[in-house]
């Protein structure tokens, strides 16, 4: 009845591999973008559980940094996913095969 | 050596993990499949909230906070902002427009997961079970501010730069050009 920090690990591996499958199965831009938000909440959990095991803030911190990251990421991401749609009207991610027009 | 005897405390974490865990899975789970994209962002939220009681029982109060406050907050209304400004009319595709690519993707995902679940199983990572009650101890919000604005200082202003031009960088590619 005691949960390790290993539990939490594979918690994370788990969510992380959800994650990597939706990004590989979907089609539509702003659902890859989510998944990978997801990937990154697993790593994040990781960070954090590392933290614990080793008793120290650092992992913490790490994790912080990468939600400011994340944070920068989703704003320019869903304004390019925003200026492919004007130009082809579609948020598929088969639609945009090309890097201009 | 008590090792084996369960407190309490252990106890209770073991009855907020379980249901989490199964909650967050499920919710994740839900997201990648369904089918309209204002339902997977609904349940990335639920992921999400239940991420900050991963947080709370890992001893990570401030990072908790900012899980709920920035990301089920902040990014997830900017998710579903730009889902209704795309028009959530636009059912997903469900045809497989590469052939194998779906059965291709699930063995790719167990493989991941049995990579990551064999190194977990030979002690790859230590799995002892420590404690921040120490560090802890004058308050995590205080502890941690305490870490960022002096070892971590230099990347923090990076960061804080970071985000301005991420500011500018959306401005310029949501402008509007005729």
């Amino acid at each position: 009845m005691r949960v390790g920090t290993n539990a939490y690990l594979l918690l994370s591996a788990l969510l992380f591999t959800i994650g990597v499958v939706g990004v590989l199965i979907r089609r539509n831009a702003i659902v890859v973008f989510m998944c990978i938000e997801l990937m990154l909440n697993a790593v994040n959990l990781t960070l954090v559980t590392f933290s614990r095991i080793n008793g120290t803030l650092d992992g913490q911190v790490m994790a912080f940094f990468v939600m400011v990251v994340a944070a920068a990421e989703v704003v320019v991401g869903l304004a390019i996913i925003m200026s492919i749609f004007r130009t082809r009207r579609s948020s598929s991610v088969d639609d945009s095969n090309l890097l201009k027009y | 050596m008590t090792v084996l005897a369960v407190t309490a405390t252990e106890r209770a974490e073991f009855l907020t993990f379980v249901p989490l865990a199964i909650l967050s899975v499920v919710a994740a789970v839900a997201m990648v499949l369904s089918r309209n994209a204002v339902y997977s962002a609904l349940m990335l939220v639920v992921n999400f909230f239940c991420l900050a009681g991963f947080y709370v029982l890992l001893e990570a109060q401030f990072i908790a906070a900012v899980q709920v406050i920035v990301y089920a907050g902040a990014i997830m209304v900017l998710f579903l902002f730009v889902l209704m400004l795309l028009g959530i009319g636009s059912e997903d595709v469900l045809t497989e427009t590469i052939p194998g690519q779906r059965p291709a993707a699930a063995v790719l995902g167990l493989l991941l997961l049995g990579a990551v679940g064999f190194a977990l199983a030979n002690g790859g990572f230590g799995g002892g079970a420590g404690s921040l009650a120490a560090v802890n101890a004058g308050g995590n919000v205080q502890a941690i501010g305490r870490l960022l604005f002096t070892r971590y200082v230099f990347a923090f202003e990076a960061v804080g730069m970071l985000l301005v031009v991420a500011a500018v960088g959306a401005l310029v590619l949501g402008k509007w050009r005729q």
